[in-house]
């Protein structure tokens, strides 16, 4: 079941996380903070990805870490000083390790020029640096390019090395050291890189292989080396193991029985395999079935399916629920009765089960927001501007798809940011601010959503030049008066770009209308606010989660069906004198002295209309990305609700004007209208809308009449 | 490539097929009973807007939305008559699970495989495309039906 596949997926996951780590730890040295031990951390987080890629055969990744790592080690043992120019070789050289992982898990490549130039500056503070002699270091001594391949050691070592001290070190592996991804032949052949290495693996301890259950790791390994490096050396391999293996390490001098084997423990096979070379390939096999017994871990890696399994049985876990609690309500029970508040009670922990579930799913946008900060540095770079992000809220937790889908929006919007929004350096003294433009990015909880903020203090957006350019293109007409707001949301129209030379970062050719649609998709929406001089803030408003939506139930010709909230602006009951017949078809609402199309639901999605003796309109307003504000008319409103997505395409496909399915309380299901498409549909003219298949019309009584009850079964 | 060798792949050592006989728009069809997932009865279906008059809409299958096809409507027979036998087919094909409304379900026969004969050449239109054989029964000519290709063609295609 753990494949190589697994284990990769592992190592990504890890470098990750070590990634996160190692920005963590640079943003606190950043702040001014000197201690050893942050040192210590990024050296040990860069250590990990280095040993991690070397299983994989990751070479230019192992390349590029270990140069990393020797100019870590430099200032770990002050032969470096953390000057601020070699801040910023740390952190960029972090942008280029993230850079590099990211390649090797989407097996494409980087340009090796940038990797060389990335190498080179490594090297150039090597150099500067004014190593203190006499500090016996391994990393020093030039090694480009390391293949850690596993169990396939190089033993023909350095023998020439002075001072050649023998040591035996004998290691016993705890069950956490598998645990925790670590893997003697590794460990090994760091220390075959100190010198010459003999091993001897003792299999006496180990079970019977029909044993019902190996639950501890039975493998010693002793192993001779011959190095010139000291003890300190033979520790810093097993620097990461500490504590999760019995070692010892023992001069040949002191301790002259080195290969004594260590008497098994209660044996029923004494069968000592005393091997000279490569550790024999069962050595992985046996702690594979060591999970138990382990120490308890604070997190735990679940495969993502399972999860989902487990979400999907909670949507229906919901629907039956809202199914009986309907059921429950039609037989009028008196509001006392034991019934009632067992129904009550087991809404309450279905809910609650709900929000554990989607708590799983929740995820920090730290990793998203640290990934930001590389953008921004990378951007300005690109531009000759200064910036610096500053991330608020980072621990806010959204949905692990919403953060997924999230990336690309939001990378698009920080370069703009930095691209557009902040001024260069001569123009921001100029206008008396800091020459280093700042970029915050926030993130917060409200009602039932994540803000997302991105804010400049950059020039604001030149309204003047908006308005100008977006009459040349042809997006509003000429003359038109506009208010501020309605400026500053023209750049978010398909096909504007203000951009004069278009850049190599934000100038794509790619505007912020896919920004838009991005985050429309995600059933969320995007603003701007911006004030001259003073900078540009977009807000993106998104809802925690892609499993269920806040939606209003509606019924249009019989039929029930559900409205995002998010769309939805007011339910509004004309009076007759508000309502403007345009045309023979078309109507307007006049609303606050605004006017705004009328779009008739029913016969847009070509439901008959139901007839109601109630000649008042209802109307929904509606926001939609082509026409603005517009006007759903509607039979009637019933109520606002939680519902749980079920798309339709997994059994049949998309459907114009519909984004999505649930299943209501009675079993029935509702579609959920998607606003956008329901008006480019109504657009396109009802001739094309109305074609001869129009199927619930014909079927007349069988299917027509909305939702009929359950027939029989 | 075709149905007919796929079955073959899978067939019981005798060469033996079951198929699952209804009645759909006065006509027999029949289809392989491992495509076949349950019979219901007639339940609610929500319509979709601007559908082929074949689809009725969509049902819920134990939480999951599936389309629920007319079969007789895909032949061009006509609409189903509402009537208290009509019985819906889950029928399922690799990952698509969907409904199919039919008159009734009268059998479920098992056959020499050897004794399915290609449909005629001649044949044109909707029933060319879903029909993957003939059989030949006491009661008459059932058509087997060749649900991958129905199913595709009745799909909407994506935006």
């Amino acid at each position: 079941m753990a494949g190589p596949d697994a284990f990769r997926a592992l190592f990504f996951e890890e470098a990750e996380d070590l990634l996160a780590t190692l920005s963590d730890e640079i943003a606190r040295l950043k702040s001014g903070e000197r201690d050893n031990e942050i040192v210590h951390s990024i050296f040990r987080a860069v250590h990990s990805i280095k040993g991690g890629a070397g299983a994989f055969a990751l070479d230019r990744l192992v390349g590029f870490a270990h140069r990393y790592e020797t100019v870590l080690d430099g200032l770990r043992s002050d032969r470096l000083s953390l000057t601020s120019d070699l801040l910023r070789v740390v952190e960029r050289s972090a942008d280029h390790l993230s850079v590099l992982v990211e390649a090797a898990r989407s097996e494409t490549d980087t340009d090796p020029t940038v990797t060389a130039a990335a190498l080179a500056v490594l090297d150039a503070c090597l150099d500067g640096g004014a190593p203190t002699p006499g500090v016996p270091s391994v990393s020093v001594e030039p090694a480009p390019i390391f293949a850690f391949a596993p169990l396939s050691l190089d033993l023909d070592g350095i023998d020439d090395a002075p001072a050649t001290q023998t040591f035996t070190i004998r290691f016993r592996p705890h069950p956490a050291l598998y645990d925790n991804g670590h893997e003697p032949a590794l460990l090994i052949a760091g220390l075959a890189d100190l010198g010459t290495v003999r091993t001897e693996l003792d299999l006496s301890a180990l079970p019977d292989w029909t044993a019902a259950a190996i639950t501890e790791p039975a493998l010693v390994w002793t192993i001779r080396l011959d190095t010139a490096a000291g003890r300190s050396a033979i520790e810093d391999v097993f620097e990461f193991v500490e504590g999760l293996c019995e070692l010892s390490v023992t001069d040949e001098a002191e301790c002259p029985s080195p290969s004594e084997p260590i008497p098994a423990v209660e044996a029923d096979m004494p069968a000592p395999a005393a091997t000279t070379g490569p550790v024999p390939p069962i050595a992985p096999t046996a702690p594979a079935t060591t999970s138990e017994g382990a120490p308890p871990r604070p997190t735990l890696r679940v495969d993502l399916d399972r999860i989902e399994r487990l979400f999907n049985a909670v949507g229906e876990l919901i629907i039956n629920q809202s199914m009986i609690a309907q059921r429950v309500d039609d037989l009028q029970l008196h509001h006392d009765t034991d019934m009632t508040s067992h129904v009550e009670s087991y809404r309450l922990l279905a809910r609650d089960i709900q929000e554990a579930v989607m708590a799983i799913r929740a995820q920090p946008v730290k990793p998203l927001f640290q990934r930001m900060s590389r953008i921004v540095r990378e951007a300005a770079d690109g531009t000759g501007k200064q910036a610096q992000l500053v991330m608020l809220g980072e621990a806010t937790e959204v949905d692990k798809t919403v953060v997924e889908r999230l990336a690309d929006p939001l990378t698009h919007m920080v370069r703009n940011s930095v691209d557009h929004g902040l001024e260069s350096p001569d123009r921001r003294i100029a206008a008396g601010k800091d020459p280093v433009g700042t970029i915050w990015l926030s993130a917060a909880h409200r009602s039932g959503s994540v803000i997302i903020t991105i804010r400049d203090d950059g020039a604001g957006l030149n309204r003047e030049k908006v308005l100008r350019v977006a009459v040349e293109k042809g997006l509003v007409p000429a003359g038109a008066e506009l208010s501020e707001s309605e400026i500053d949301n023209l750049i978010f129209m398909p096909g504007f770009s203000t951009a004069s030379a278009a850049s190599l970062l934000s100038g794509r050719g790619v505007g912020l209308d896919v920004v838009r649609t991005a985050v429309q998709a995600l059933g969320g929406r995007v603003g701007i606010t911006s004030r001259p001089g003073k900078g540009t803030e977009f807000t993106i408003a998104l809802p925690l989660t892609l499993a269920v939506l806040d939606g209003m139930l509606i019924s249009v010709g019989g039929t029930s069906m559900i409205v995002p909230i998010a769309a939805v602006l007011e339910t509004i009951r004309p009076l007759a004198g508000d309502v403007q017949q345009i045309g023979p078809e078309e109507r307007l609402l006049s609303i606050r002295g605004r006017f705004v199309p009328i779009i008739d639901l029913a016969e847009t999605l070509g439901f008959p209309r139901a007839a109601t003796d109630d000649p008042a309109m209802l109307l929904l307003l509606v926001e939609t990305e082509a026409r603005g504000t517009c006007a759903l008319l509607v039979d009637r409103v019933h109520d606002q609700r939680q519902v749980v997505i079920k798309g339709l395409e997994g059994n049949y496909g998309q459907v114009a004007g519909v984004s999505a399915a649930t299943v209501l309380g009675d079993g029935q299901i509702a579609l959920i209208l998607d606003p956008d498409g329901i008006v480019a549909q109504s657009q396109s003219g009802p001739s094309q809308l109305a074609p001869p298949q129009a199927a619930p019309t014909e079927t007349g009584n069988s299917q027509a009449g909305g939702p009929r009850a359950a027939a029989l079964t | 490539m075709t149905k007919v060798q796929t079955m073959q792949d899978t067939a019981s050592p005798l060469g033996e097929i079951e198929l699952v006989v209804f009645c759909s728009g006065g006509q027999s069809f029949s289809l392989d009973i491992r495509h076949v997932r349950e019979i219901r009865g007639q339940s609610a279906v929500t319509p979709l807007p601007h559908s082929p008059e074949e689809v009725l809409g969509v049902m819920n299958l134990r939480g999951a939305v599936i389309p629920v096809f007319d079969l007789s409507s895909c032949f061009g027979l006509g609409q189903t008559e509402q009537d208290a036998r009509n019985v819906i087919m889950i029928a399922m094909n690799d990952t698509r699970t969907i409904g199919l409304l039919v008159q009734s379900v009268s059998e479920i026969v098992s056959i020499p495989h050897a004794s399915i004969q290609d449909a005629p050449a001649m044949l044109g239109g909707p029933a060319q495309s879903h029909i993957s054989g003939l059989i030949q029964l006491a009661e008459g000519m059932s058509r087997v039906i060749d649900l991958p290709a129905l199913i595709q063609r009745r799909l909407p295609v994506p935006a």
